[in-house]
């Protein structure tokens, strides 16, 4: 994989840092690696290492009745974990803001990635959630930022879906 | 129903009994709700009437917000066994201002009582205790109840109490129901602007 002539995972972190992101949720993924580390090294952020995503949309509902924004990030089959979970944020419009990897699509390696993948975007359309879909580095800012206005301003279920394009391909060292 | 064990209503009165405004409180979902609400209506209530699993982590999110306040999820054996994995998250975070409060009857009370895996040997306080909650207290009486309401008084460390209760089917107290409502009045209670 190339170094992009865009660092979006920097200008995502940029992004929560204007927000005034104070908590961050997440399940490690290597899409969001350089982001989780970012996070990791901040001292204005509690990073909170999750172990399933749904746990993620409780923390945020937690962190916004205490008056703190928060971002969750997770990889497409992580969705799937949170589904009933979301009736939290649907029922009491409590402001998601999700970043979400994509696997199951563009050279992919492993075929159970791709039920859970190739449904991401009907499964969150259905929960209401404003999607975003980010296919290029130069996608990501905007993307994210007007997810931002969404979420917090609005109270609503926000998702930036980064493609698998983005990531790059998964290479299998073992 | 055991015998000699905590009634349920009594004993969420006597944790909340003289409580102050920097106490904020998250049931499950249930009979835990149920309890709350009867004990008395509170804007720093945040009434759960779904997400199972998620009352913990709603706790967490809240309590690593709030510092200066105290969170005290009390919930039900059966919520916590379906968010068991927020023990282990809660353990590495740790936050000094909340505690995880589950009332253990051993059944599923609002779906007709069926067992629950706590009634065969589950030890939800070994689980604590194993996942890093450095205070884990196993209560059992009157004196036991009487100490954790204090401890939540001063609340200094992360702190797990199972609190044996017996099996019973109290009248429901139904609090609020809209979410947007139960949200607006919690925030507003602890002088967040909207």
């Amino acid at each position: 994989m190339t170094e992009p002539s865009i660092n979006w995972p920097d200008q995502l972190f940029a992004t929560f840092k204007r927000a005034g992101i104070r908590q961050v949720g997440y399940v490690p993924d290597a899409g969001h690696a350089r982001l989780i580390d970012r996070c990791r090294a901040d001292a204005e952020i509690r990073d909170v290492v999750l172990t399933t995503e749904e746990e993620g949309v409780a923390l945020a509902a937690g962190a916004w009745l205490g008056g703190e924004r928060s971002a969750l990030l997770m990889q497409s089959s992580g969705l799937g974990n949170c589904i009933n979970m979301l009736s939290l944020a649907r029922t009491c419009r409590f402001p998601l803001l999700m970043l979400i990897t994509m696997r199951g699509e563009w050279q992919e390696f492993n075929p159970w990635q791709e039920p859970m993948g190739s449904i991401v975007e009907p499964v969150l359309k259905l929960c209401e959630a404003e999607i975003f879909r980010a296919r290029t580095p130069d996608d990501v800012e905007g993307m994210a930022e007007r997810a931002v206005q969404l979420a917090f301003g609005d109270e609503r279920i926000a998702a930036v879906l980064l493609s698998q394009e983005l990531i790059g391909k998964k290479v299998w060292t073992k | 129903m055991r015998q000699g064990r905590l009634e349920r209503r009594a004993a969420m009165a006597t944790l909340l009994a003289g409580r102050d405004d920097d106490l904020l409180v998250v049931p499950g979902l249930g009979s835990t709700c149920w309890d709350l609400a009867a004990a008395g209506d509170n804007d720093r209530n945040f009434y759960l009437w779904g997400a199972m699993g998620g009352a913990a982590m709603i706790g967490l999110g809240l309590a690593l917000a709030q510092p200066k306040r105290r969170v005290a999820v009390i919930t039900g054996d059966g919520e916590m066994l379906m968010g068991l994995g927020a023990l282990a998250t809660i353990g590495i975070q740790r936050p000094a201002n909340l505690a995880v409060i589950v009332f253990d009857n051993g059944v599923y009370g609002e779906t007709g009582m069926q067992p629950s895996h706590t009634q065969s040997g589950v030890d939800l306080l070994k689980v604590a205790g194993a996942c890093g909650i450095g205070i884990c207290l196993d209560v059992r009486d009157e004196a036991g109840l009487a100490d954790l309401a204090k401890r939540l008084k001063g609340l200094r460390a992360t702190l797990f109490a199972r609190v044996l209760i017996e099996a019973s089917d109290p009248p429901r107290v139904l609090p609020e129901r809209d979410g947007v409502v139960l949200k607006q009045r919690f925030r507003a209670a602890i002088g967040i602007e909207s």
